[in-house]
């Protein structure tokens, strides 16, 4: 990458990046913990399962689509994942390595529902993924007798609090997922087709492509992000829980809303959503620091939502203005 | 010549975007009760005038009289409160409501808060039949054809009190006989001393309904004329600023080979007759008809973009099964669909990117973007197409109207189909890339390649085609060889099939 197109991009993502940036300022100067390295690292593990789901979700976004399912199939996956973690006939390693294929395979098979049923029937995913986060959550209550599951590995539990240098390791993993997903936005065929149908669907199908094929890829790459969410949430908690996850996915909407992407689809940026996840996770942790009440919170941070959202109107207006 | 009084006096009028001058001290003046012609080829200025008479654009320099005080419409209601309105090229009406409901929207009326719905019909009723169209005001916009939505535009245009009415490419998508009745009615609005500024790329036309005509040029004023003393040459010349060597490149040297492509019992939804047509290697095969007559429908329907009852489709003596606009392309099947914007390109998106977007196989490598070899692809297309852009990198929503075409072409050129079909090519275009895209569909015809082209501009067909098929209510009417073409000939055949039931329908 050179200067050149560094500058652009910060240019283009400087709006957000700028807001974390006094946001941070201003929450240090309010309050002297904030700055401290302790406190550092709690954020950076805070946000770090919002980012990673933040990142499936931009994709369904980027369609004019949605996935409200998130919070409950992440809920699911914890119980599966937990159930064969503690499974008492496999080795540590192998147990491991099987919690994580089944939290992805059931995430991923939710996804494909997503996916499936709102292509082949027509349905508006914003219902079919209503749908799913009841099922979800029923079918984790279910499956756990709506018990929580504990006593994992010890192993899993010490590198779930691990860091390096300060960084906790799922912090890491979550950014390793934007990168991979900036990719594959930015880079693939796939990721072009994302974009390409999110603008113009009918003008994409008319040239040749079936849309409904993506469409659904998105939806089960979503799933993906999420198994994998489940289980840093799993190595973040040590638990598996039938009610983790509740209104995760209005938090992942919006960390990809204020990182500038539009809900009716086509244009959004990964770099975005992860500024968007991280300014999310400041303002939790910041308003918390400076001694802002639990209520006061909400309301803070759902106007937070509205400004950025509004700010980013004038942005794209402006952009739209200059050009001739 | 009597003068009758100014009602637009336009004086040094200048409009600078980033890196172009849109108008560059443009004089003209609008007499009271006149049909003014504007022409001129895309990007001459035309629309960023318009823009600036309804109060979208601000000028840079210059100033406006209308009715001779100062007038400058900070935005479109402005605009509309002083008398101006557009009619513009994009209907912009809400499908879902009612004709009354449309023409009413900016003040539907009202008693005790709630919508006056019997006043709401019995004006709207009357609209409608200022402008000569038999509808129900009840009924919902989407069920009726473009040329009554465009009408209905007018109408709503009309119920405001218009004093100017702007129209912008008003019979780009009507036939012969809607046009003539909107004539009707432009001359009877004339009539009321409504002025109307009438922007259009059909010479033929504008010279039937205008007074005078003013030709723009790179954002200047050529000069503005009586269409009485001026002739079309004259006018086109000074639109292209050189001598063009005819209107319809046709050329003799282009040897028609074999049958390519064949069409058999093919029924569309909504039809119950079939349609069997075939095309030669190098053939330009015309399709003309009235709208509605299922010109469009027909190739939407072979191309997979709507499903089909019955009917096979043939490539080279092979049949192809075609479900999906994929199985088309996949077998070397293209379609320019007549709805550039909507179902032909990707506006905000750059010009490589719909360039490639039929073809990405062309520039990647195992699922991977290869974006300079992209680029290149756009840049060649760009040169060899003459595309009229800053950079390959610019969405396509800020190119005019031609070069989108282009783009739209570029896309499908990249692909090399071995049959293309074009579905209005040339509707909302300038002569200047009208001519060029002429060119190039002969270029195409010359590698051998089976081409059909469907267009509502009979002039057009007749210059360009090598055989017309004429569709009429649903079946190919009739087809008429390139020796044997005559205008009345190819219009009686569009009717024929309408006047058998008796009555010619309503469109």
């Amino acid at each position: 990458m050179n200067a050149k197109k560094i500058l652009s991009l910060l240019l283009r993502e400087a709006g957000i990046g700028l807001a974390l940036l006094l946001l941070c300022v201003v929450f240090a100067v309010a309050a002297p913990r904030f700055a401290s390295a302790t406190n550092i690292t709690n954020i950076l593990t805070q946000i770090s399962i919002n980012t990673v789901i933040s990142v499936g979700m931009t994709f369904t976004i980027l369609l004019g689509g949605i996935d409200l399912s998130v919070g409950s199939v992440l809920a699911l996956a914890t119980i599966i994942a937990g159930k064969i973690i503690t499974n008492p006939s496999f080795s540590v390693g192998t147990a491991v390595f099987l919690a994580v294929l089944g939290s992805m395979a059931v995430t991923m098979t939710c996804g494909l529902f997503n996916g499936f049923v709102s292509e082949r029937w027509k349905i508006h995913p914003f219902i079919t993924t209503l749908g799913m986060l009841n099922i979800a959550r029923g079918a984790a209550l279910q499956v756990s007798q709506s018990r929580t599951i504990f006593n994992f590995p010890e192993a899993f539990n010490v590198f779930g609090s691990l860091s390096f240098f300060g960084i906790p390791y799922i912090f890491i993993i979550a950014v390793v997922v934007v990168f991979v997903g900036r990719f594959i936005l930015n880079r693939t065929v796939f990721g072009r087709m994302i974009y390409a149908i999110g603008n113009n669907e009918e003008a994409v199908r008319l040239s040749g492509h079936t849309p409904s094929f993506y469409k659904v890829l998105a939806y089960v790459l979503c799933g993906a992000t999420v198994g994998l969410a489940a289980i840093m949430y799993m190595l973040r908690l040590n638990i598996s829980s039938p009610i983790l996850g509740v209104g995760f996915e209005l938090k992942a909407i919006a960390a990809v809303v204020i990182g500038g992407t539009s809900m009716s689809g086509g244009k959004g940026s990964m770099v975005g959503t992860f500024l968007g996840a991280c300014i999310i996770g400041v303002l939790d942790n910041g308003l918390i620091l400076i001694g802002m009440g639990d209520f006061v919170r909400q309301i803070v941070t759902g106007l937070i939502i509205v400004v950025a959202v509004i700010i980013d109107t004038y942005r794209a207006k402006f952009s739209f203005k200059t050009e001739a | 010549m009597i003068r009758l009084p100014k009602i637009i006096e336009i004086k040094g009028l200048t409009k600078h975007f980033p890196g172009v001058t849109a108008l560059s001290n443009v004089d003209l003046e609008i007499t009271q009760g006149e049909v003014h012609v504007l022409v001129g080829e895309n990007g001459a200025g035309k629309s960023s005038l318009i823009k600036i008479l309804c109060g979208i654009y601000q000028p840079d320099e210059g100033e406006i009289l209308y009715l001779g005080n100062k007038y400058a419409p900070a935005n479109t209601q402005d605009a509309i409160k002083s008398g101006i309105r557009v009619v513009y090229q994009e209907l912009n009406l809400l499908s879902y409501m009612s004709v009354a409901e449309n023409i009413f929207f900016e003040r539907l009326p009202s008693k005790a808060g709630l919508v006056d719905f019997n006043k709401l019909y019995r004006d709207a009723k009357s609209m409608l039949d200022e402008v000569g169209l038999k509808i129900s005001p009840r009924t919902p916009v989407h069920m009726l054809g473009i040329a009554q939505m465009q009408l209905v535009e007018i109408a709503k245009a009309l119920s405001g009190d218009s004093k100017v009415l702007i129209l912008d490419e008003p019979t780009a998508t009507l036939t012969s006989k809607e046009i003539n009745r909107l004539f009707e009615i432009i001359k009877r609005l004339k009539q009321k001393g409504v002025t109307i500024i009438y922007i259009s790329h059909r010479l033929q036309e504008t010279f039937e309904i205008g007074d005078r005509i003013t030709v723009l040029r790179n954002g200047l004023k050529v000069d503005t004329r009586l269409t009485s003393e001026v002739t079309i040459p004259e006018i086109v010349k000074m639109m292209v600023g050189r001598d063009m060597a005819s209107e319809y490149p046709y050329q003799e040297s282009v040897k028609v080979g074999a049958e390519v492509f064949r069409v058999e019992e093919l029924i569309y939804q909504g039809n119950d007759k079939p349609i069997s047509f075939s095309v030669k290697a190098g053939e330009i095969l015309g399709v003309a008809g009235l709208i509605g007559s299922g010109r469009t429908e027909t190739m939407r329907a072979i191309f997979g973009a709507d499903p089909k009852r019955s009917g096979k489709i043939f490539l080279n003596g092979n049949e192809l099964v075609i479900k999906q606009p994929k199985d088309a392309v996949d077998g070397g099947i293209c379609l320019l669909t007549e709805d550039r914007k909507g179902q032909g390109l990707i506006l905000d998106m750059s010009c490589e990117v719909n360039t490639s977007l039929a073809n990405l196989a062309g520039v990647s490598h195992s699922g991977l973007m290869e974006f300079r070899k992209e680029a290149d692809v756009a840049t060649r297309f760009v040169d060899e197409l003459s595309i009229k852009t800053s950079s390959t990198k610019k969405w396509v929503r800020f190119l005019s109207g031609g070069n989108q075409q282009k783009v739209v072409l570029a896309k499908w050129l990249f692909r090399n189909c071995q049959v293309l079909i074009f579905d209005e090519p040339t509707r909302g275009i300038d002569v200047g890339a009208k001519y060029e895209i002429y060119m190039l569909l002969w270029k195409l015809a010359g590698q051998g390649k089976a081409i059909i082209v469907v267009s509502s501009d009979l002039p057009e067909l007749m210059g360009i085609s090598h055989r017309i098929a004429v569709f009429s209510n649903g079946k190919i009417a009739g087809e008429v060889m390139r020796d044997e073409f005559d205008q009345e000939k190819i219009l009686s055949i569009a009717y024929r099939e309408y006047l058998k039931i008796g009555s010619v329908k309503e469109n």
